[in-house]
């Protein structure tokens, strides 16, 4: 049995799409069998992140209608052979999304996969409901500042009271937190909120901090997941999340400001 | 909570006692007539044969005893069984009467501190003293911005209470951890309803529709314990010292 992951935030713009690449990505280099899906339908984004956009035939919604199978579906990626990508699709809309139809893709993929990442689209409605649905994690990714934080909040509130787990009275889905975007600088200044003044408003687990950098940029455009530039900080800060949720355990890092040169020479 | 000097401490205790106080129908006796007394039983349950189903109930016989009119104890007991309710205890029985009850399993219960022992009408009439049935929702994991939470009674809530979040009861609140959101308590009209919190930092206040809103609430006890209540229509907010 694939163990669900879901990406997700509430808010959009946080980086649910370069997290799911990531972690994804991060996941099946360690040789988990792992399979992304893309929730986003209408909006397709994750086959642009992954580098893949050019070989897409099918999608989830063909899966769902049965137009085409998993496996015609299903895109291997070309970094990694033991990651897969279900693309959205483009021409429609959420609406196309079914919770029988969910369910079914996922009990197939179960089978097969280890790990199964679904990339949440922001909002609360129809897509983000039926990528959370069956989850048995949630990666909630937060950027620190109050508007993002609280619509976290809201989907916590959901996660454990909308999802199949909740609704059967199972053991409720477990819940991560991702705080993205982190400039260590801003915070000291007071523009941005801290590490401890987001989980006081969320007290949740914290997986770990992905700093604020050029290269999440340029990776998503040139398509190829930000963990794998490993000599990059936010690659880096994936892989350390990616090892945390195995269950290993790795120090925090990027949640301090990094000294300058200046600063390190003359012990500032 | 009695506790044993030879419980280790890594052992959890199997059990607990705990005082509660329960709600149970009260059988005032009037007349010691076993096929009057049937009769009538049997008219007041078709009344409301699934309140009555398998109800617990105590019997007072003080009435009776006080005019000697001695019933014997085993007879009436066959009569509330055979109306399908359960007697769980007899009242203002006389010394032969306890030891009949006892015999059968039947608690005594004193008459004092009872304030309708002394039936007013003369009929009888099983007496179902019905309070109102409130009982305590606890609450043991965070509430979120967006959920909605409404207890009949007391609301207690063992964590956090998000931004955006509202927590409703008939009764008080409490909040043992911090309320960011909206707390409204006595929503049914009880103005003697009261708010505590550990960490105050809510969005709003309300006992009985008398609100205060976060903006007025500047400068009041932020961030410290409270406790929320009424006194002449104005809501107070007192730290908890």
């Amino acid at each position: 049995m694939a163990r669900i992951i879901v990406v997700t935030s509430g808010k959009g713009g946080v980086g649910k799409t370069t997290t799911s690449a990531a972690i994804a990505m991060g996941l099946a280099k360690r040789g988990h069998k792992t399979a992304v899906i893309d929730f986003d339908v209408g909006l397709r984004n994750l086959d642009l992140i992954m580098g893949c956009e050019r070989r897409v035939v099918y999608d989830f919604i063909n899966v769902i209608n049965g137009e085409a199978s998993l496996n015609q579906a299903l895109i291997r990626d070309k970094h990694c052979d033991q990651l897969y990508i279900l693309p959205a699709s483009q021409t429609r809309d959420k609406d196309a999304l079914t919770q029988e139809g969910v369910g079914k893709v996922l009990e197939e993929l179960s089978k097969d996969f280890q790990y199964v990442v679904c990339d949440s689209p922001a909002g609360i409605e129809r897509g983000a409901h039926l990528a959370m649905y069956f989850a048995d994690d949630a990666f909630v990714v937060t950027n620190p500042e109050v508007s993002s934080v609280r619509d976290s909040d809201r989907m916590l509130g959901l996660l454990s009271s909308k999802s199949r787990r909740a609704e059967r009275n199972e053991e409720p889905i477990k819940e991560y937190l991702l705080l993205s975007r982190y400039a260590p600088d801003r915070v000291k200044l007071g523009d941005m909120l801290s590490v401890d003044d987001v989980q006081d408003i969320l007290s949740l687990h914290l997986l770990g901090v992905i700093p604020e950098s050029k290269s999440v940029l340029t990776a998503s455009n040139s398509g190829v997941p930000v963990i794998l530039d490993e000599k990059s900080d936010a690659g880096q800060a994936y892989g350390d999340i990616v090892a945390r949720y195995l269950g290993e355990d790795r120090p925090h890092r990027f949640i301090d400001e990094k000294k300058g040169l200046f600063a390190k020479l003359f012990g500032g | 909570m009695p506790t044993d000097a030879q419980n280790t401490p890594h052992h959890a205790p199997a059990l607990e006692f705990k005082s509660s106080t329960f709600s149970v129908p009260v059988l005032v006796l009037s007349s010691d007539d076993f096929v009057t007394i049937g009769q009538q039983l049997q008219k007041k349950i078709q009344l409301a044969p699934d309140f009555f189903k398998n109800s617990p109930v105590v019997f007072d016989v003080q009435w009776l005893n006080k005019h000697n009119l001695a019933i014997d104890i085993t007879t009436l007991v066959a009569i509330i069984h055979k109306a399908g309710l359960l007697p769980i205890g007899i009242r203002g029985g006389n010394d032969l009467q306890n030891k009949q009850a006892l015999a059968l399993r039947i608690p005594i219960y004193s008459i004092h501190n009872s304030l309708s022992a002394e039936p007013k009408k003369a009929e009888a009439a099983p007496q179902a003293v019905a309070a109102p049935n409130t009982p305590t929702t606890l609450i043991n994991h965070p509430v979120r911005s967006g959920q909605r939470l409404y207890a009949d009674g007391d609301l207690i809530i063992l964590a956090q209470v998000s931004a955006g979040a509202e927590i409703m009861a008939e009764g008080n609140i409490h909040v043992y951890g911090s309320l960011r959101g909206r707390a409204l308590a006595g929503v049914q009209g009880d103005t003697s309803a009261r708010i505590f919190c550990f960490d105050l930092g809510a969005e709003l206040l309300s006992i009985a529709g008398n609100y205060k809103i976060s903006e007025d609430m500047r400068g009041v006890a932020r961030n410290k314990p409270v406790q929320v209540y009424l006194q002449e229509h104005a809501l107070i907010i007192k730290e908890l010292t």
